[in-house]
């Protein structure tokens, strides 16, 4: 390793699934947070409850950078069944930390990774009694052990452990122990600190660290939604859990609890229930996976054609099919897109992180009911269930939910007759009243084909009115949804565009380009329909990149498709092995091929 | 679905009920049904249930999925909010529905492709629910729009028009919900108007789920010898259980059954029901007992017809829930969004 790494490398710790090693993992990540440093940790976990090899990766990045940073520093190796493979992967010049109550197999060595044998599970089982406390205070042994290798402030975490456990002194004790075992013994045994270490600092002021999905219920709370329905599906399922979190907290008294949460018999009861308490006035929505999109799609089909509002959470995960439950993709941009048979086109939300998880899932609503039709936050595991620092989140007080055109019973008293899907002000949206609210409001919901007063038809041309109508009220989306946001170059010839959760990585690999020579531009794409500046963007720049975490550039399909856009236009670098991607795949792509295009 | 508009001419000197309102106001669209299909009689009894029950039309939503039995929310109550939904899955959308208005009336229609066999997962998860809803499946034992198909409900031996006889054992909705936990669940006979307007005021009036199965023959598809749900077969093995009038709120009880005994049973919202036991033998109010007598029943080809289990104690979706009186949708903002301060205070837990 050439010199030393302050604040600036990847901590990983190798372990198996079940054996409570996610809390002392979260003392670590939190503690290096609260002592002012940038980091953000991502688990990667297996389809699995117990048994299994599990891993959870901390960035600590002084610059703040966020992505997955490609290399390991400094290994925890818990995990004796991953043993060849962890010690593989740390970089020269890193450490890597085992469990020495058993003898080390010096197969696995290398010379140039320093190894520091500490004898965890010895220690608790001397110092604890029971099978299930040593098991939990082996982990928090290697957090104390960690505390002296990497100079990670004491007081810090003694804060947490109390923050934790509040008044369960025996508990915070019990760590207290466990922590002191580990740094004693790695003061006495090891130079400590080692190269890579920590130093307090303030640049993690004003920030949280939440993921994704909570962000994403907190949203759902500020937003006013009532109704949540939903099947459990990984990795969506933390985002209701966290929305119940939340409603139980602040919705919750004598009266009654303001929310219903609907645990379904699966997704196609999810998206009917949604589509029912929307349709009754309503803010409702479901969180899912690529799986649940596939199973709501008639439903999502009849939503778009009867303009029902509808939120749905796609966290995307690893397919096609079961795929891998556990990790991430970007490979549900075209079923969102397009999602159920029939000419059907959906308005989608593309976040980046979980503030705007948390501000999209606002947005959503208000979209949803404005333009009457199903709206699609596209987030990712990696988005969701990671832990990220953010800035903190912000609420204006004088922001109120836009409900749409809704006609009230005083609007609907008032009005000679009503018919549902008459565009009055050719906006490309009617009004629509909400059952029960005045007789005059009553109509017919159907999925089969109507006219533009909301009957039966089968007539050619009053079938084909409301489907352009439709067509024109989604071309109006594209002003309304996040616009896609530019930053880096602004004359250069190479632009790049990536959206979601590539950000991190593009960010991070933007400035390896600049020190490399090459002044890009980066457009982060927001929302779907596009908006004119992303073609603006594509026609000023040489060469246009397309980041994507999916096999089959899904999003140039769609920018092809919806702005015409020429498939060669658009250069592809795809990453699609179900783990985040990294800023390094993406300098090499860009060169590679910059290099390419010289030569040929 | 299609229907064929109603004249508007009234009868001046029609009957009106508390609310000013003729049996023609709580009538919908001329039947595009063939002529003589038993869910036109379904119909029918949902008019004149709704119409004596002096209930605001548009106080009411009516859904239904895919079927013949869907198209007939059409047909009554056009002054309702109407929603035909996709292929079996009406039960959530009324989940959904009711979730936001807790003080709607909420009427499914289904059949028995829509509940038995497509829906079969919603019909069974909205039971469980113990959703407050009367849920009507227009019986049939056959697929009419698709041109006479078996459904799941055909009965063992029953001959279709042409081919062979069926081979699969029925799936029986009322045994389901029994046993699955319904609260309220009858079975009638789309021919027997006198049962079935009264199950009907009953199941609305019910908090929770209300399910009435009505056999209903097809007359295209299913109404020949050696069908087991033609009005003929119906008619010669049907027994009547037990016999239930309805007596709205603040009406007084006069007990007009000629004899056996009689038990009035208290609703929610005041009324009362009253039970007579046709077969004394017959417990209303034991799951186990009454399975086992329409089974038998059964298995000697009689249909038994009538409430066949109540139990109007157990506690519907939104008191399960713990969900606020006011309805969800009705809830002002401030209620609902805790606003900046009780954010900024929530965000210092994720130091």
């Amino acid at each position: 390793m050439s010199g030393h790494k302050v604040n600036n490398f990847v901590l990983k710790m190798a372990n198996v699934n079940g054996t409570g090693s996610a809390s002392a993992n979260g003392l670590v990540s939190k503690a290096i947070f609260r002592m002012g440093v940038p980091m953000s940790a991502k688990n990667f976990f297996p389809s699995n409850i117990q048994g299994l090899p599990t891993w959870y990766e901390i960035r600590i990045s002084g610059d703040g950078y966020r992505a997955r940073a490609g290399q390991v520093d400094v290994m925890v190796a818990m995990n004796a069944q991953t043993y060849k493979r962890d010690v593989a992967e740390v970089c020269s010049g890193g450490y890597l930390i085992y469990d020495s109550t058993w003898p080390w197999d010096e197969q696995l060595s290398r010379d140039d990774v320093t190894f520091i044998g500490v004898p965890f599970a010895r220690m608790a089982s001397e110092a604890f009694t029971g099978s299930r406390i040593r098991i939990l205070m082996k982990n928090v042994i290697y957090a104390g052990a960690l505390a002296a290798l990497l100079d990670i402030d004491m007081a810090v975490i003694k804060q947490l452990l109390k923050d934790q456990f509040g008044d369960k002194q025996h508990l915070i004790d019990a760590n207290h122990k466990a922590i002191a075992l580990g740094y004693d013994f790695a003061k006495e045994n090891f130079d400590c600190p080692l190269h890579c270490r920590l130093e307090s600092d303030s640049k993690t002021d004003g920030q949280i660290v939440i993921d994704g999905n909570a962000a994403a219920a907190l949203g759902c709370l500020y937003a006013g939604a009532t109704v949540g329905a939903w099947y459990p599906i990984t990795p969506s399922t933390s985002l209701m859990d966290a929305f119940a979190g939340y409603c139980n907290k602040f919705r919750s008294g004598d009266e009654g609890n303001r929310f219903m949460i609907i645990q379904a018999e699966d997704e196609l009861a999810a998206i009917g229930m949604v589509v029912g308490a929307s349709w009754n006035g309503a803010r409702a929505f479901t969180p899912t996976s690529g799986p649940g999109i596939s199973l709501m799609s008639e439903f999502i089909g009849f939503a778009y054609y009867t303009e029902i509002p509808a939120v749905l959470f796609d966290i995307q995960r690893v397919g096609p099919s079961t795929g891998m439950p556990t990790r991430t993709q970007q490979c549900d941009i075209l079923i969102c897109a397009y999602a159920s048979h029939g000419d059907t086109q959906h308005v989608c939300l593309y976040p980046a992180n979980p503030e705007e998880c948390f501000e999209m899932a606002a947005d959503a609503f208000d979209l949803a009911e404005r333009l009457q039709t199903p709206v699609f936050v596209v987030s990712d595991l990696d988005i969701g269930m990671n832990e990220w620092a953010c800035p903190e989140f912000t609420w204006d007080d004088a922001r109120r939910p836009d409900r749409g055109e809704v006609l009230d019973a005083e609007q609907l008293a008032a009005i000679e007759k009503f018919h549902r899907y008459l565009d009055d002000d050719n906006d490309g949206i009617a009004a629509r009243s909400l059952p029960g609210v005045h007789p005059k409001g009553a109509y017919f919901t159907r999925g089969s084909g109507h006219n533009k007063f909301g009957g039966y038809t089968e007539d050619a041309d009053e079938y084909q009115e409301v489907l352009d109508r439709l067509k024109f009220k989604f071309n109006e989306a594209r002003h309304r949804v996040p616009a896609a946001v530019e930053s880096g170059a602004h004359d250069g010839e190479v632009g790049i565009i990536a959206y979601g959760s590539s950000d991190g990585a593009m960010i991070e690999a933007l400035d390896r380009l600049k020190e490399q020579g090459l002044d890009a531009a980066y457009l982060r794409i927001r929302g779907f329909p596009f908006g004119s500046e992303v073609q603006k963007f594509i026609d000023r720049h040489e060469v246009v990149f397309i980041v994507e975490q999916n096999r089959d550039a899904q999003m140039r399909t769609l920018l092809m498709n919806d702005l015409g856009v020429r498939r060669d236009d658009l250069v592809p670098l795809l990453h699609y092995s179900g783990l985040p991607i990294y800023a390094d795949f993406i300098v090499q792509g860009v060169l590679n091929h910059l290099q390419q295009r010289k030569t040929a | 679905m299609s229907h064929i508009a109603k004249p508007a001419a009234r009868h001046p000197g029609q009957p009106v009920n508390k609310l000013g309102f003729s049996e023609r106001d709580y009538e919908g669209g001329m039947s595009t049904l063939c002529a003589g299909c038993g869910h036109d009689s379904i119909t029918a009894a949902l008019v004149k249930a709704f119409f004596e029950l002096d209930i605001e039309p548009h106080r009411v939503a009516k859904l239904s999925g895919i079927g013949c039995s869907s198209k007939t929310p059409a047909y009554f109550l056009s002054a309702s909010h109407g929603f035909n939904s996709v292929h079996g899955r009406m039960p959530s959308v009324v989940t959904g529905a009711n979730a936001a208005e807790r003080s709607m009336a909420y009427v499914g229609v289904s059949g028995d492709g829509d509940s038995l066999s497509i829906g079969i997962g919603q019909f069974a998860h909205a039971v469980r629910r113990n959703l407050n809803m009367l849920y009507i499946i227009e019986n049939n034992g056959v697929y009419g729009l698709t041109k006479g198909q078996f459904s799941a409900s055909a009965d063992l031996g029953s001959k279709p028009k042409k081919g062979a006889p069926n081979q699969l054992s029925p799936i029986d909705p009322v045994n389901m919900a029994i046993s699955m936990g319904a609260s309220f669940v009858a079975r009638s006979f789309s021919g027997d108007k006198d049962q079935l307007v009264p199950l009907i005021k009953a199941g609305i009036r019910h908090d929770g789920f209300a399910l009435i199965d009505v056999i209903s023959p097809c007359v295209t598809f299913n109404d020949h010898d050696g069908s087991t749900k033609s009005y003929q077969y119906t008619r010669d093995n049907i027994v009547e259980t037990i016999h239930t009038d309805f007596v709205p709120p603040r009406q007084e009880i006069t007990v007009d059954f000629a004899s056996g005994e009689v038990t009035s049973v208290r609703l929610h919202d005041g009324s009362h029901m009253l039970l007579k036991k046709v077969d004394k033998a017959y417990n209303a109010d034991d799951r186990a007992a009454a399975i086992s007598y329409i089974q038998h029943h059964q298995a000697e080809g009689r249909v038994v017809t009538g409430l066949l289990y109540f139990d109007g104690a157990e506690p519907e979706f939104h008191q399960v829930s713990g969900t606020c009186q006011e309805p969800l949708r009705d809830l002002p903002h401030n209620e609902l969004c805790p606003g900046s301060e009780a954010l900024a205070k929530l965000m210092k837990g994720y130091r």
